[in-house]
């Protein structure tokens, strides 16, 4: 056991998209029962340090898989796929289209001040979301070689994300 | 219970000793210390049987302090040397302070934080709270009948790196080892829920002197997760005071007034919101040195209006923390109150209006913060009993972020994150031959640097000089489980570093601390280095046995030579203790360090795959 190993093997969980969100929570606590600096407050600093290294590691693996885009990247950098989340920006036009009119839908609303439509495009984006986490579950199963397809529904996951923080801001900018 | 049984197995067996631990709310108004006595948590009173008290400090031209009702009483007589609410300096700049202007201190504007300057001389905010502390120390020493192991203190769950540097640091020149800085709403969380068993998605909104809170937790079989805090580190009770202070003022057409007219105003402003929260109205009363007489009336209604929007303004954190935790109101299964100006009706009916449900307050809001903090302590301190097997997961308040070209914010580590936590990333240089680089720190949401609190500024020199864009610099920011930041830069070709512990740009440098904790034994007549040495001996006998009991319960993880290394690191440490000689202690503390090193990793091993053995046990009887 080694804070080498896989964010999978870390909570003794099967390496997949599909995951079983309750066993993943209760592995995380059990995890971090044994290794957080709160347990080892009265050990030797050596001790505590080790805790501290490893309480690190266990919450930055839960947060890894627990939010379905960040397991997806993760997943795809495991099988050595480049999600090209800083290089690859060529998508599709129609889907870059797509994004302006978000884009413009959200700003619009900002300026009017309208934030039943803001909550209702945050209810349309969160749909649009769950159908591609569906797509990714079949994306990244384990008789799909090519990760190529899963890379850029990652990519558009990573719109919807930004989108989706933008709407949050502008509702938090409205509320102010 | 589907939790594991976390006692080790050695420690479970072996002679069992109460160590002294205590919780303390250090509060803007008022502050508790509590201990856990015979299994129970219970604020320890002072001499007059009195849990609170009272956060003031009154520096006499005589010399010394005075903390608490004895202070208090020279509040109007003395309001320059009197410091009240010194809780909202902490960590603060003069231009950070709402309502500076009308303040009666003598403010001394000191890079990072300010000071007041006082008939005892310059004070910084950290040596204020340190008086109260100290008062606290001696309470609970004197109550519980020996010297504490360690502390927890409670702060505001909003509170910035800088403003939990600087109560660490108060409690450090108080002579206080502090186990963990501890949320307050958490703190309240786990009185709570631990006392009522509960479980589910909890909010804890906290409204104290100065400060407030709102943290959402979800309780789930021991487990308190936060899952999103937010807040407004400059909002509390006084300001509710300072809403009826100017009423009076304007109803009363008596301003301007002196200092000490402003205190005994405020005084009176305190009373009557605390009136109405029993009252439908509150009579005003009172006489100024200019002669002047103050004959007013404030009914709960008027009350209401003047301070709705002070009420409004605590409602957006909680929309802010709901969104950010991804919860709905009707996910949320009870309120729980805390913080004395949780007092007020109106609070309670918005509080109420807001999440559908009636808050509960069903505990003593001004006690709740202390009892969660010394039940924390006294696990923290190693007392863990079978009862005890809960743990605390909680967040950074704020965003951590790096400034980028272009006065911009490159944020790091998000907020809510669950500490400890490390992030990392690449930066480059922009010029070629560039062999330094300048890392400017800042915590907070905004885009831009100037609307983030800056927390650390240091450059990493040294750079082997390349062309702009081929250097790689890693700054990696690492989360404590206290949420204090450190943070470290290297240029990974070279393998050039630079590290700061985030500090010095705001708060006290660590010899200023080493400075002021002398003069604090020069003047109790202690000498600082005979204290010195005695702490490194009290270290190395907790270092001693704490290793005793990791070889009693884990000796089986050593070959015989790393077994020999560790008995020769403890017999050194141990003579070493015999001994008054702080440069051989460190060394034997060090040493002994080093030679545990692998062993701890290892037994952090072997407790990860025991909690995956159990975690696949509790599966199969599913």
């Amino acid at each position: 056991m080694d804070l080498q190993q896989d964010f999978f093997s870390l909570f003794g969980l099967p390496v997949g998209f599909d995951i079983d969100k309750d066993r993943l929570e209760q592995a995380y606590r059990d995890c971090q029962a044994q290794v957080h600096p709160d347990r080892h407050a009265h050990r030797s600093d050596a001790e505590k340090r080790v805790s501290m290294q490893w309480a690190t590691h266990v919450n930055e693996a839960y947060r890894t898989l627990r939010k379905p885009l960040l397991r997806a990247r993760y997943l795809l950098s495991l099988r050595g796929v480049d999600a090209g989340v800083e290089t690859n920006t060529a998508m599709a036009p129609a889907f870059l289209m797509e994004q302006m009119e978000w884009r413009e839908g959200v700003e619009e609303a900002r300026e009017g001040g309208d934030v039943a439509d803001l909550e209702h495009m945050r209810q349309r984006l969160e749909q649009h979301e769950r159908e591609l986490h569906q797509a990714l579950s079949g994306q990244l199963g384990d008789d799909v070689a090519d990760g190529e397809l899963a890379a850029d529904t990652v990519r558009r996951l990573m719109f919807i994300e930004k989108l989706q923080i933008e709407i949050d801001d502008a509702l938090e900018a409205l509320e102010d | 219970m589907a939790l594991l049984q976390l006692q080790e197995p050695g420690e479970s067996t072996a002679p069992h000793e109460h160590r002294l631990a205590v919780g303390i709310d250090l509060g803007t108004t008022n502050s508790l210390v509590a201990s856990v006595r015979n299994g129970i948590a219970v604020c320890l009173n002072d001499a007059d049987g009195r849990a609170m008290l009272p956060s003031v400090v009154h520096y006499p031209r005589a010399g010394g302090a005075v903390v608490g009702r004895g202070a208090q009483a020279q509040q109007v007589t003395d309001p320059r040397n009197t410091l009240v609410s010194v809780k909202r300096f902490m960590g603060r700049g003069v231009k950070d302070v709402a309502h500076i202007e009308s303040m009666p201190y003598d403010f001394v504007d000191a890079e990072g934080m300010l000071r007041f300057r006082t008939a005892a001389g310059v004070k910084s905010p950290v040596e204020v709270s340190a008086e109260i502390l100290k008062t606290l120390r001696e309470r609970a020493e004197a109550s519980l009948g020996g010297a504490l192991v360690g502390a927890v203190i409670t702060v505001p769950a909003y509170f910035d790196d800088a403003q939990r540097q600087a109560t660490k640091d108060a409690a450090r020149l108080a002579g206080l080892n502090v186990l963990r800085l501890l949320n307050e709403p958490t703190a309240a969380a786990v009185a709570y829920g631990l006392e009522n068993a509960s479980e589910g998605v909890y909010a804890i909104y906290d409204l104290g002197g100065g400060t407030f809170d709102i943290s959402i937790l979800k309780l789930s079989r021991g487990v308190f997760e936060v899952m999103a805090t937010n807040g407004d580190a400059s909002l509390g009770g006084d300001d509710f005071d300072h809403r009826v202070f100017c009423w009076i003022l304007d109803q009363s057409g008596v301003a301007p007034v002196s200092d000490s007219d402003a205190r005994r105003l405020e005084g009176l402003a305190r009373r009557a919101k605390e009136l109405l929260s029993i009252e439908e109205e509150a009579p005003i009363r009172g006489t100024l040195s200019t002669g002047d007489e103050i004959d007013l009336t404030l009914t709960r209604e008027t009350f209401v209006d003047i301070t709705r929007t002070l009420v409004n303004k605590t409602l957006a954190p909680v929309r802010k923390a709901l969104r950010d935790a991804d919860l709905s109101v009707d996910e949320v299964k009870g309120v729980v109150m805390v913080g004395g100006a949780t007092r007020m009706l109106h609070l309670q009916k918005a509080v109420g209006d807001f999440f559908g449900q009636s808050p509960l307050t069903n505990l003593d809001p001004d006690k709740v913060v202390a009892l969660g903090a010394a039940m924390q302590a006294n696990v923290l301190a190693g007392n863990r009993t079978a009862d005890d097997d809960w743990l605390l997961l909680d967040v950074i308040p704020l965003s951590l972020g790096i400034e980028t070209m272009g006065g911009l914010v490159e944020k790091i580590v998000p907020r809510n994150s669950t500490i400890p936590i490390a992030k990392a990333q690449e930066f480059t240089t922009f010029k070629d031959g560039q062999t330094a680089m300048a890392i400017h720190v800042v915590q907070g949401e905004r885009e831009l640097v100037s609307g983030c609190r800056s927390l650390a500024r240091f450059e990493l020199r040294g750079i082997p000089p390349m062309t702009a864009g081929a250097a790689r610099i890693r700054v990696s920011y690492q989360v404590d489980a206290d949420g204090l930041l450190a943070v470290t830069a290297r240029e990974m070709s070279s393998g050039i570093e630079a590290q700061v512990v985030v500090k010095p740009s705001y708060g006290l440098a660590d010899d200023e601390i080493a400075e002021m904790l002398k003069a604090g034994f020069d003047n109790a007549g202690e000498d600082a280095k005979a204290r010195a040495v005695r702490e490194l001996q009290v270290e190395g006998e907790r270092m001693l046995e704490a290793v005793q009991q990791a070889l009693l319960a884990d000796g089986a993880l050593l070959d015989a030579q790393e077994r020999a290394g560790i008995d020769a690191a403890m017999a050194a440490l141990r003579a070493a203790v015999g001994q008054d000689d702080a440069k051989a202690l460190r060394q034997a503390l060090d040493g002994l360090g080093r030679e545990t090193d692998t062993f701890a990793a290892r037994r952090m091993d072997k407790s990860i795959r025991s909690a995956l053995a159990g975690h696949k046990i509790n599966e199969l009887k599913v």
